[in-house]
Parts: C-alpha cells; sequence; structure tokens
C-alpha cells in the first residue's frame, strides 16, 4: 500500500500536524510519500525529507504555488492519485481547502477529519461536534482523508532520509489570484502544537481585559486560546477560536477562563489532557468537564494564579 | 447576478443529541430542527447582496427529505424569491450534494453558489469545495468578508494563521464562515409571503445525478465521557495540584 501526504510548506519547513498525518498514513501505508508544492519548496522538501517514517519526497515548484491556491494544488493531487491508495492531510484549513476538491474531481469520496484507523477502510470520525463518533468503510479505490492531528502521535522530525524528487506543477488554474494576507504574528508557541493553553471568553468583558492573559501565557509558556464570543466580540483575532468551527487543540494542560462551556467550544479542547476551569457561576457546563475548577471572578483570580506561579518559579 | 444559496436542515445548535442505542445513528425524532447556522449566514449575505442591487435573483436549495420544506420556507421568508427542493429519503453524502448542486447550477445558469463552511451535523466541510471541483470553478472557502465588482468577486477567508484575501473570477464557489453577517430573523408579513412564493420538488433522477453513498456508516457510538474533577478555593491551591498531583507544570 501507498500513501501520499500533501504538506504545507511554513516557515520554509513544513506545518508541524504533517507529523501527526504521517503517524496516520504509516498506520495505512508501508510506503510514505510527501508532495511538497510551493513557489521555493527546496527547505520544505529538506524538512520532510528527514521524518521518521517518510520514504519518498516530491517537491513541485512554480510561482502559483506561492499560496497554497486549492484550485492549483487539487489538480496537482488529482495527477498523482493514480499511484496511491491513500491520499491524506491534516485536517486544517490547507487539507479541509485542498482536498475536497481533489477528490470531487477523482469522484471518490472525502473521509473528513478522522480521529481513528479502525482497519485498511475503516475509519472513525467525529460527528456533531464531537457528541457521536461515525465509524465508516470506504469502497473507492483511492481513499482521501483528512487527519485530526490531536488524535494521532507526532512522528519524529528527524532520523529519516527520503529520497527527494522534482516533479512538474500542473498549469495554473486562471480563475483565482491570491491578493494578500493577514498573518497573525507572535512569539507565543502555535495553538495546536503548544503544551499549555490559556484561553479566554467573554467573561475577559474587552479588548484590553483580555490582555490580561498574556501574563498567565507568560509565566506558563503558553499558546493563547479564546472561545467564538470572546472572537466576535473582537477582543482578539479569528486564528485564536477554539471549538467545533475553529481550531482542535488537545494540550496537556488548558485552562478555560471566562468560558461557559458549550459544547461548540468543548469540541475543540475535550481531548486535553488536564482542563482547569475558572468561573464565576459554578452552574457553567464548563466545571463538568474540568479537572480542577475555581468558581470566582477571574479578575480577582488572575493575579492570584500569576502570584501563586512566580511562588513556584522561585 | 443569480445566485444559489444551500439551506440544510439539521438538527438545532442547541439540542444536547444522543446516539440510538443500536448505534445506526442520531435519534431525530421529536427534536428541535433548524437551518444549518452557516445556511442562515449565506441566506442573509445573499440578501444583503440582491438589496444592495448587486443580485437579481435568490434560489435556495435544499436536499433531503419532505420536511426540508419548512426549511426552505424559512429562507423564503427571510427574503429569497425561489426554492428547490430535491426531494429523497435517502442518505446524502457531500458528494451526492456536490452534484445536486453542480446540477442544479447549470440547469439556472447561475453566477454564484453561496454554501455554508460545514453542516453542524455530520461537521463535513466539503460540499462547496467538492462543487467547485465537479463545476471547475473558482473557489473561496471560509469566507467572513465579500465585495463584487464587475464579473469577480474580492474575499476574505478565515484561515488557520489569521486570514487572507482572494479575487475570484465569476462564477465562483463560496462557503461562508461565521463572522460573515449576523443573519435577520424573519417577519411575519414575509412568513405569510413566504408560503406564496415558488417551491419546486425535483428528485435525483430529475437531476440525472448518483446520490449513492460512497461511505458506508458501521456504526455511531457516543464518545467516552469526561469526569467531572474537584473544585479548588484558592489559586495556590492550584498551582499546588498542577505542579505536584497532574504534573503538568
Ligand atoms: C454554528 C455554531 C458554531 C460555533 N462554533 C464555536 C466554536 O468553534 N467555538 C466556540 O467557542 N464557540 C462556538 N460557538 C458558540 C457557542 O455556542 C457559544 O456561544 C460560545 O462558545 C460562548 O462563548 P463564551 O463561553 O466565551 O461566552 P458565554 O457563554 O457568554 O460565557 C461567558 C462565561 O464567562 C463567565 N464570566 C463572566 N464574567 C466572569 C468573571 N468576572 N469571572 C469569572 N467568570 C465570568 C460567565 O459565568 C459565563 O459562563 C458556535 C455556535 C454556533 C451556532
Ligand atoms: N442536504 C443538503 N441540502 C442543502 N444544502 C446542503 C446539504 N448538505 C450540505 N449542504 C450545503 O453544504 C454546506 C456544507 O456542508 P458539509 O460539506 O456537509 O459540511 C452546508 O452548509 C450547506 O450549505
Amino acid at each position: 500500500m501507498r500513501a501520499l501526504i500533501l504538506a504545507e510548506t511554513r516557515n520554509g519547513g513544513i506545518a508541524p500536524a504533517v507529523l501527526n498525518t504521517v503517524t496516520a498514513a504509516a498506520a495505512l501505508a508501508d510506503e510514505v510519500h510527501v508532495v511538497v508544492a510551493s513557489a521555493d519548496g527546496k527547505a520544505a522538501a529538506q524538512a520532510a525529507s528527514q521524518v521518521t517514517g517518510v520514504h519518498k519526497v516530491l517537491v513541485a515548484e512554480a510561482p502559483h504555488y506561492a499560496h497554497a491556491l486549492a484550485e492549483n494544488l487539487a489538480a496537482l493531487v488529482v495527477e498523482l492519485a493514480t499511484d496511491y491508495d491513500y491520499i491524506l492531510a491534516p485536517a486544517d484549513t490547507y487539507g479541509k481547502n485542498i482536498l475536497p476538491r481533489a477528490a470531487a474531481l477523482l469522484d471518490v469520496a472525502l473521509i473528513a477529519d478522522i480521529c481513528d484507523i479502525a482497519s485498511a477502510d475503516t475509519f472513525v470520525r467525529p460527528i456533531y461536534a464531537g457528541n457521536a463518533l461515525a465509524t465508516v468503510q470506504s469502497s473507492d479505490t483511492t481513499k482521501l482523508l483528512t487527519v485530526r492531528a490531536t488524535a494521532f502521535e507526532a512522528a519524529a522530525g528527524e532520523g529519516g532520509s527520503a529520497e527527494i524528487l522534482s516533479i512538474e506543477a500542473m498549469p495554473e488554474f486562471p480563475g483565482s489570484r491570491f491578493v494578500s494576507e493577514e498573518f497573525t504574528r507572535s512569539e507565543r508557541p502555535e495553538l495546536t502544537a503548544a503544551r499549555i493553553v490559556v484561553s479566554g471568553g467573554r467573561g475577559l468583558r474587552s479588548k484590553e481585559e483580555f490582555a490580561q492573559l498574556d501574563g498567565l501565557a507568560d509565566c506558563l509558556n503558553a499558546a493563547i486560546g479564546a472561545s467564538r464570543a470572546a472572537v466576535d466580540a473582537g477582543f482578539v483575532p479569528n486564528d485564536y477560536q477554539v471549538g467545533q468551527t475553529g481550531k482542535i487543540v488537545a494540550p496537556d494542560l488548558y485552562i478555560a477562563i471566562g468560558i461557559s462551556g458549550a459544547i461548540q467550544h468543548l469540541a475543540g479542547m475535550i481531548d486535553s489532557k488536564v482542563i482547569v476551569a475558572i468561573n464565576k457561576d459554578e452552574e457553567a457546563p464548563i466545571f463538568e468537564v474540568a479537572d480542577y475548577g475555581i468558581v470566582g471572578d477571574l479578575f480577582k483570580i488572575l493575579p492570584e494564579l500569576e502570584a501563586a506561579l512566580d511562588k513556584l518559579e522561585q | 447576478m443569480k445566485i444559489l444559496v444551500g439551506v440544510k436542515r439539521v438538527i438545532d445548535y442547541e439540542v444536547k443529541i444522543r446516539v440510538k442505542t443500536d448505534e445506526t445513528g442520531v435519534e431525530t425524532s421529536n427534536v428541535k430542527m433548524s437551518m444549518n447556522p452557516f445556511d442562515e449566514i449565506a441566506v442573509e449575505e445573499a440578501i444583503r447582496l440582491k438589496e444592495a442591487g448587486g443580485a437579481d435573483e435568490i434560489i435556495v436549495v435544499s436536499m433531503g427529505e419532505a420536511k426540508c420544506q419548512e426549511t426552505l420556507r424559512t429562507a423564503l421568508a427571510m427574503g429569497a424569491d425561489r426554492a428547490i427542493h430535491v426531494t429523497t429519503d435517502a442518505e446524502l453524502q457531500p458528494l451526492a450534494v456536490a452534484k445536486g448542486f453542480a446540477a442544479l447550477a447549470k440547469r439556472e445558469d447561475v453566477n454564484l453558489v453561496l454554501l455554508g463552511k460545514q453542516a453542524i451535523d455530520d461537521d463535513n466541510n466539503q460540499s462547496a469545495q467538492m462543487l467547485a471541483g465537479l463545476l471547475h470553478w473558482p473557489q473561496g472557502t471560509f469566507a467572513s468578508k465579500l465585495e463584487f465588482g464587475e464579473g469577480k468577486l474580492t474575499i476574505i477567508r478565515e484561515v488557520d494563521g489569521g486570514s487572507e484575501t482572494l479575487e475570484l473570477d465569476l462564477p465562483a464557489v463560496v462557503s461562508v464562515d461565521l463572522r460573515l453577517n449576523e443573519p435577520r430573523y424573519p417577519t411575519l408579513p414575509n412568513i405569510m409571503r413566504a408560503k406564496k412564493k415558488s417551491l419546486e420538488a425535483l428528485s435525483p433522477e430529475d437531476l440525472s445525478i448518483d446520490i449513492a453513498p460512497r461511505l458506508k456508516v458501521i456504526k455511531v457510538t457516543a464518545p467516552p465521557k469526561r469526569k467531572a474533577g474537584i473544585k479548588l478555593e484558592t489559586a495556590a491551591e492550584l498551582v499546588d495540584r498542577l505542579h505536584n498531583e497532574a504534573k503538568v507544570i
């Protein structure tokens, strides 16, 4: 069996979720290939070739691969598909944008967001914001999958020495053009890869007050996340949103502050190892899933928490 | 400009769903059903565009059982012009949905298809991308802002790193995200008016599409449940527990 992973290039390397996708691919196939499509893919290909479990890296370089437009990348996936039994990508905004388009062009199903592999053709995926798990069986000869990164261990980023092969780019799709991007820059760990996440909700009240989470996140070297209500209210940018329709995280420690715990929010963080909730409402549903909770005013507890952490450090 | 908008009937987002004991699916009898929240946003966006003089006709489409007509009436009451119901009791998977919309996009010769980013029941997030692929049209997914120009569209998309702006030639397929707009509620007079608007029923055969499911659902189960932990009094106690008991800091 052969598997191909579509890998997003990022900061001259590959997106961290590709490592988790390699683990899923290795459970299905004895040969795992990675394709990197980029304007300048050499560094990313190099990074991919070092991942343990990767056997071959294909690099397609063209100016029109610079911004990963789905139209261009789906065409490339379709071109390569005949050689593979499985084609995978992380279930992030990159994979979710591209793979379904490729699946339709191949006239096959896309199995979205798999969190477990039952057998070579049977997969488990969350539905209803994770309140149910569907086990589905595919009869397509080429199976296209997006992978929930938090459900699979990350493969080691080094130790491999895969062969790197240049392949031809496909022609540019004429109807879509990249204009600009506005990326949130942060010195903090990436939300989906962080060991500790501090998340704030509507209870933080304003953009200025939400910034009070910075101190706590600094103490813990944590990423900052948010509920939809906090994003909608403009406290933080959209890429902070954790949940059914935002990012899926599963850190060692998730601290929910001023978040009620709606099912749509729980969908994004329920698999965290340890959950802490700080909320003034003792009936808030977040306490039903929290390992540790403090009922009280977050504006009073936050400084106390920082002080206690400072003390621990000394 | 003619716009096709997808509206799916789903279990209301506030309902706490229950998995059936025979593991065949989720309990849907006596459960509140609503329009998929993302589709309300899609309908709203189409109506705003029409109100601003940028669109001539809004056609809403739902595929599925007879009751989808209620959902279509809601969309008509919001302000859509007419509705098409693709009637079937069969299970519909995204590829089948995309084929239905592709056939209708051609039949109605539309310039734009607006779908939701994801249906909150199956959480597939793929019908729009599949449709764009089938039609070989540009795709703009996860839209938080749309601006229309002569034969083209500028879209701001929400992506993992922040946001991205693309320019797409029309016709195009767009999937809408939560922050695009806030949908209106239908008013009583508009609900009355909607009863007289055209609602056409078609079968999958009328559209010559193959809707056979590609994935067989083996079972649907409830996920393992997390247990509630303990309540603590002070921040110092919390830090102590996290350090000495949970060992995560
Ligand atoms: C289609 C759809 C998709 C959605 N997707 C997502 C998603 O991906 N992610 C997501 O998060 N939500 C999502 N939602 C929204 C979700 O349903 C909730 O509305 C949202 O999560 C609520 O955010 P919140 O907990 O911050 O706000 P609220 O529910 O308003 O809770 C605020 C909490 O703060 C507490 N609080 C207030 N002041 C203080 C104080 N001083 N000290 C301590 N506690 C205080 C309150 O007791 C309350 O529990 C979605 C909804 C829909 C319909
Ligand atoms: N049965 C359906 N009828 C109408 N529209 C649908 C249907 N299924 C999916 N859609 C549309 O496709 C979007 C994405 O759905 P999905 O890909 O299933 O998550 C939805 O928000 C709808 O706009």
